[in-house]
């Protein structure tokens, strides 16, 4: 299993775009890949899970993939935190 | 087989097949099936076409609207790819042995009410989102319809109880040949929408959707106000013909685009437009209008989360001033609140939203909003000829305050050095009776009227206009208004000030002669009205007109009046 951690710099927190593209980015992996907020986590290739966090400005999260290809999948999924503004 | 009557809101005729626009009837019984495996299919089968539905959604809302309205349905296509949603409801079939679509409306409940009970607005529409893409995979499973107006893709006549400003914009002009609807009258919304769109439509039929049915034939003809169910052929042909003849006087009508309205004797009258967006202007120039005699800036603040900025309207303005070149654009301040609400302003629910807190009253209660508006409008003046009018003003203390904020605003963004016309006329609606009775004290201090008759006729005759049980007391010929009208015009005359006319009446083959008589100035009204208003104008006399005015106002009832003018006027 492999795990990144991510400040949310966006000022809007993980809102419905960029959430849209993580969904869609996360999809294209086979691995298990969740989200972990605070004492939650909710699958990654999940929409409506992402938005139930609600997650704020200034959050720390993490990412983690499990998998066949979940190198790939976390590196991608860093480059789109990123790319959409989200946070490193 | 079978007529109806209703009222004739946007002119034309439409011959096609019934596209029934309405909520469909998702109601369902759970049942206890014995093979779950049939059934996880049945729900991936209706998965599957509602998505292919919701992609051409998004690429038709991302060719008329732009890629950012278009997101939303990327976020709908996920939701329908959800594992945390489709997963539960497998589960579900699988382990409680019940139907598809219990196991959906479940399974989808449990999510919209957690989104729901969220202690957050955004999350709170998402909740609306979910709602909307399992409804569309529930309408599926159960085999019913679900209208996207958005979709259709061959000629239609669109049959629905009302229409709303969303559905109406929905509406692609290729296709949607006209519609008809069970509620409304020539003032509503869709019917005022539809004369922008230029679509034949007959609005107020009262029945129009319980007779007519999917794929049958119907004729609207807009021009009478009639709709014909499941016409015979010999019906097909009379109406074909008296749509070429439409077209025919269309193109007579068209010959007069680039002439000045005048009257037989050769004396001009001002014949200007409505419009409601940047975007109408185009059909104001098309159809030969000589300037906008009611530009709406509701629209502006309507179907969003939040006020409009300063910026945002500083465009729609000059853009509409940049369009009309020196031609006079007249800009009605914000009219809202009333039956027009805006969520965002948390504005409480009235007993009597029209005699209520909108308009003029809440603009200055709610100076905040009001000066935004001004100093964008008076910023955009330099792009054109900038009037301003005030909505609903009741006392001329009211005129003077909305006059004073506008000119603390002038003086502020000259000291900031910004440029602003000086040349802004600045006048008032006359819609409520208070005013028209007390003309003449208005007019020592507006630049102008604009005489709004829809709600000066509602407020007269102290009826609902959206009421149909009180519509027959909906009577712009009734002398009382005529009375009023004159009020206003001679008040504005004896000060060398003008009088016009934005509501629908001044488009109205009937009330033009009358208003020629009673000498109104200008004559705003719907775009497409303005060629044949100009084609009547021209065999009319003025002079004659007028010396029949004593005789319109002592008159007792509104028949007497119209059988007077239609013999006058030669209307038929």
């Amino acid at each position: 299993m492999v795990e990144k951690t991510f400040n949310i710099t966006s000022a809007d927190g993980v809102h419905a775009r960029p959430a849209t593209v993580l969904v869609q980015n996360a999809g294209k992996y086979e691995s298990d890949i969740n989200l972990h907020y605070k004492e939650k986590a909710v699958n990654l290739k999940s929409i409506m899970g992402i938005m139930s966090l609600g997650i704020p400005a200034g959050a720390e999260v993490k990412i983690t993939a499990e998998g066949n290809d979940e190198q790939e999948a976390i590196d991608h999924l860093a480059t789109t935190m990123k790319n959409e503004g989200l946070g490193e | 087989m079978g007529q109806l009557q209703g009222i004739g809101a946007s002119s034309g005729i439409a011959i096609a097949k019934v596209y029934r626009l309405e909520a469909p009837d998702l109601t369902y019984d759970k049942t206890k099936i014995d093979q779950p495996a049939d059934e996880i299919k049945r729900l991936h089968d209706a998965i599957d076409v509602s998505k292919s539905e919701l992609e051409k959604i998004k690429e038709h809302t991302k060719k008329t609207l732009g890629d950012e309205h278009a997101e939303i349905f990327s976020a709908h296509l996920l939701v329908l790819s959800d594992p945390e949603l489709i997963n539960p409801i497998e589960d579900k079939i699988k382990s409680e042995d019940v139907n598809a679509e219990a196991a959906l409306d479940e399974t989808a409940d449990m999510f919209i009410n957690m989104f729901k009970n969220m202690d957050n607005e955004y999350m709170k529409e998402r909740a609306a989102d979910i709602q909307d893409v399992t409804k569309r995979v529930m309408a599926h499973l159960l085999n019913v319809t679900f209208p996207d107006p958005a979709l259709i893709n061959e000629e239609v006549v669109i049959v629905a109880d009302d229409l709303t400003p969303s559905d109406t914009a929905q509406l692609n002009k290729q296709y949607v040949k006209g519609f008809t609807t069970d509620i409304g009258g020539r003032t509503s919304h869709s019917a005022i929408m539809a004369r922008s769109l230029e679509i034949p439509a007959v609005v107020g039929t009262k029945d129009v959707t319980r007779q007519a049915e999917n794929d049958s034939m119907i004729i609207v003809d807009g021009i009478d106000g009639n709709v014909i169910l499941d016409p015979t052929s010999d019906e097909i042909e009379t109406y074909q013909q008296k749509l070429a003849d439409f077209e025919k006087k269309k193109q007579e009508w068209a010959k007069l685009k680039d002439e000045p309205t005048k009257t037989s004797e050769g004396e001009h009258v001002e014949l200007v437009a409505n419009i409601g967006t940047p975007e109408d202007v185009e059909g104001v120039l098309n159809n030969g209008g000589e300037g906008v005699g009611l530009y709406r800036t509701e629209f502006l603040y309507m179907g969003k989360n939040q006020l409009p900025t300063e910026e945002e309207q500083y465009d729609a303005y000059s853009s509409v001033l940049k369009q009309m070149g020196d031609k006079p654009v007249v800009v009605r301040t914000l009219d809202i609140g009333g039956d027009k609400e805006l969520d965002y302003l948390d504005l409480p629910k009235e007993m009597n939203p029209f005699l209520g807190f909108r308009a003029i009253r809440l603009c200055l209660e709610r100076d905040d909003i009001f000066r935004i508006q001004l100093r964008a409008l008076l910023r955009a003046s330099v792009h054109g000829n900038l009037k301003i009018m005030f909505p609903m003003i009741a006392t001329l203390d009211e005129f003077r305050q909305a006059k004073t904020i506008l000119n603390e605003e002038k003086d502020k963004l000259v000291q900031e050095g910004q440029d602003v016309s000086d040349q802004i006329e600045v006048g008032m609606m006359v819609e409520i009776p208070a005013t028209a009775v007390i003309a003449r004290q208005f007019a020592k201090e507006v630049d102008f009227f604009s005489i709004g008759t829809n709600d000066l006729i509602q407020y007269t005759m102290a009826a609902d206009r959206m009421n149909e049980r009180v519509s027959y007391l909906y009577q712009p010929y009734n002398p009382a208004i005529l009375n009023l009208v004159n009020n206003v015009i001679e008040a504005a005359h004896s000060e060398g000030k003008w009088a016009g006319m934005c509501g629908e009446m001044a488009g109205d083959e009937i009330a033009i002669p009358l208003l020629l008589s009673l000498g109104l100035d200008e004559f705003s009204m719907s775009a497409t009205s303005v060629l044949p208003a100009r084609t009547q104008i021209k065999s009319l006399s003025k002079q004659e007109l007028a010396s029949y005015k004593d005789e319109i106002l002592a008159m007792g009832t509104a028949e007497e009046v119209v059988d007077f003018i239609k013999d006058k006027a030669n209307l038929v």
